[in-house]
């Protein structure tokens, strides 16, 4: 059995400009100890899959209408809010993108790292404040215990990353979720963090679920990568599949519309053309049809379900058997 | 016809191609004080410290580093919205930091500049076409109202709007359009040079490279000079001709764009190409990782000797006492660092 299985989960906002479809009908599994990666644009449904696999969905406006989020074989969805609390921050943590405002101003460092650990692990304050100092020693903080007493605004963004990891990680989850969690930091200090995360996964055999759209990121650290365009999963694989012979347009566009510090480099580089769509108002057929530059009449009217290629390799595309990166790295 | 203006003003000197912009020594000190009522200075901030470069007609110069690095202040100081402490910005033979009120805002109509927020840099209350044509009202660069719209229909074509948008508002347009209008409003007047102060940085990457390729193609047409600042190495990578590398407000390693990147001298250049994954997982597994400890320092504290000492994986000794100036490791490749080979060559 897989550690967390996500079937058919549809999230869906009642908005002003109508009913918006934020996930639609997404299937994955993570296993214990693996690193997953979901990649996608602004808008592509990847933060709410996230928020929905915690329980975080704001409602209203925001719904699950379908589908079950297993954790080692239990529906999340079906506990109750007191159940989901124990489950929360103990068996699944969440790194969230902005370390500025994921952390409380007005509570020290202490405070905020003690509160789980008295919560989940039933220790003193004083057992829980050793623990906490422990924790922030080991993502890497100089003199950790005078930084507890101190408040998040004395911190710079990458070490205030590095408490928002300390707090995740603090109760040893079994999945832990990063949500964006380097986006915001300079490259060097992602690379810090995301080594330490790597590094931490492999020691605690944690399975990890990083969220991104930085395509270098995951190629460097996922073993599988989920591909999402619309609220969809478009495409999905072992990372060395979807990277070297990706089998979804948009995922080919992707890769070959982002600019590469290394690998030859082109005169021009290759947008994707047109704009992401509306989610309110999507195209008929399959949603990415108006900017592939495979598409056919068959696309417009009907949308392609994930077919399986290879072990493992879905993709969701009609004409998937024409669409290759063209260009192979070297 | 900006090109033959151009042109024209480089020969008109004496025969050689002229920089369009030259930077020298430049220096923004901001002062740090203590106490409300009667403030005195307690220190300084060197956000930029004697930073010199020549951006040349038709170039682009990437300027790249981390956040603290200086190089929005750089930029902004080069536009005289921050006014330097010391040193020098020469645009055709005028150092603009000498420059005052009207005689400043003619000059400076040579530059223009793109901001990084496609949304907070356009008024929402103005109309796209009134946007684009500020400049061209501000400079009285039209002959009429028929004029005035005929120029703001050619720039949003241009860019690759249509014309028609110019009635339309900001939020009506999306995030790559709106760059566009940024894009757009920057050449209005003309310029000889555009300062992109990480124009793409806030854009979806599928909409990153069709600003990008936008950049590009107006360059050829009008050949106009970039400053390209970004903390995305490859990103500038695909613009840039020449690349500046900043740390602590220095430039610590500038070159051309084929160098720095098979060849980087300077640690931090080094460490910093090697944090950026690329996006093969066999090629990715096979480059040289160095994950550089702790954070850049502060810039109202910076270490003594070598800014970059502190987390430096190849420091030795002197780099804390010895302050090493950009020298020419070999030919058109300048690198302040005492242990890049070609340094202490004499």
């Amino acid at each position: 059995m897989s550690l967390l299985e996500v079937k058919n989960l549809s999230t869906y906002f009642d908005t002003e400009s109508g009913l918006i479809k934020a996930v639609d009908d997404v299937s994955f599994t993570i296993e214990s100890g693996e690193i997953l990666g979901l990649v996608g644009e602004s808008g592509c449904g990847k933060s709410v899959t996230a928020l929905s696999v915690m329980g975080l969905v704001p409602s209203p406006p925001g719904r699950i209408v379908n589908g079950e989020v297993r954790l080692d074989g239990v529906d999340l969805l079906a506990l109750s809010d007191a159940e989901l609390r124990q489950i929360r921050g103990r068996r699944i943590a969440m790194i969230f993108q902005e370390p500025m405002t994921s952390l409380n101003p007005v509570l020290t460092i202490e405070r905020q790292l003690t509160e789980p650990l008295e919560l989940h692990m039933n220790m003193t304050r004083r057992q829980a404040a050793t623990r906490s100092a422990e924790l922030l020693d080991m993502v890497g903080i100089p003199d950790p215990e005078e930084r507890l007493w101190g408040y998040p605004h004395q911190l710079s963004g990458g070490m205030r990353q590095r408490v928002m990891i300390a707090m995740a990680l603090s109760c040893e989850p079994e999945l832990l979720i990063a949500d964006e969690a380097t986006t915001a930091l300079d490259v060097t200090i992602q690379a810090q963090i995301l080594e330490l995360m790597q590094d931490l996964t492999s020691r605690l055999n944690t399975a990890l679920l990083i969220i991104t759209h930085n395509l270098g990121v995951v190629a460097r650290y996922a073993d599988r990568v989920n591909v999402m365009y619309a609220g969809k999963i478009r495409e999905k694989g072992k990372a060395i599949e979807i990277f070297r012979d990706p089998k979804h347009p948009y995922t080919v566009g992707l890769l070959n519309t982002v600019p590469q510090v290394e690998g030859p480099l082109s005169e021009r580089l290759e947008p994707i053309e047109g704009d992401i769509p509306d989610l309110a108002n999507l195209p008929p057929g399959c949603s990415f049809q108006p900017r592939c530059r495979w598409a056919t009449e068959q696309c417009g009217v009907e949308d392609p379900t994930l077919t399986e290629l290879t072990d493992g390799h879905v993709t969701a595309c009609w004409e998937h058997a024409l669409v290759n990166k063209g260009k192979v790295l070297a | 016809m900006t090109q033959t203006a151009i042109s024209e003003t480089q020969q008109a000197s004496n025969g050689a191609v002229q920089p369009m912009l030259e930077v020298r020594d430049l220096k923004v000190y901001f002062p740090v004080t203590k106490g409300l009522i009667l403030p005195r200075q307690v220190g300084s901030i060197k956000a930029v410290d004697d930073v010199s470069f020549n951006i040349m007609p038709g170039e682009t110069l990437g300027l790249v580093g981390e956040s603290g690095s200086g190089k929005s202040t750089a930029a902004r100081t080069i536009m005289q919205l921050i006014r330097p402490t010391a040193g020098e910005v020469i645009i055709d033979g005028q150092d603009l930091s000498k420059l005052k009120g009207a005689q400043l805002r003619q000059t400076r109509r040579r530059l223009g500049i793109v901001f990084q927020d496609p949304v907070g840099s356009l008024n929402p209350r103005m109309s796209a076409g009134n946007i684009v044509g500020e400049p061209i009202k501000i400079h009285r660069l039209h002959q009429s109202g028929q004029d005035f719209r005929d120029k703001v229909a050619a720039l949003l074509k241009t860019v690759g709007l249509n014309a028609g948008m110019a009635n339309r508002f900001p939020h009506e347009f999306s995030g790559g359009q709106r760059q566009r209008l940024g894009v757009a409003r920057a050449l209005a007047a003309q310029p000889g040079l555009i300062v992109l102060d990480e124009p793409v940085s806030a854009l979806d990457v599928s909409i990153q490279a069709q600003i990008i390729n936008l950049l590009q193609d107006l360059q050829e047409q009008l050949n106009v000079a970039y400053l390209f600042i970004a903390h995305d190495l490859s990103v500038v990578r695909h613009i840039a001709d020449r690349v500046a590398v900043m740390y602590l407000g220095k430039i610590v390693e500038i070159t051309t764009k084929e160098k720095l990147y098979a060849n980087p001298a300077h640690p931090y250049t080094k460490a910093l190409l090697s944090a950026v994954p690329i996006a093969d997982p066999i090629l990715d597994r096979k480059r040289q990782r160095i994950v550089l400890d702790g954070d850049i320092p502060s810039p109202m504290n910076p270490p003594p000797g070598c800014v970059f000492s502190t987390r430096c994986p190849v420091a030795i000794d002197e780099c804390s006492s010895y302050v090493p100036e950009l020298r020419e490791t070999s030919p058109d490749h300048g690198t302040a660092c005492i242990r890049a080979t070609g340094y202490g060559a004499e």
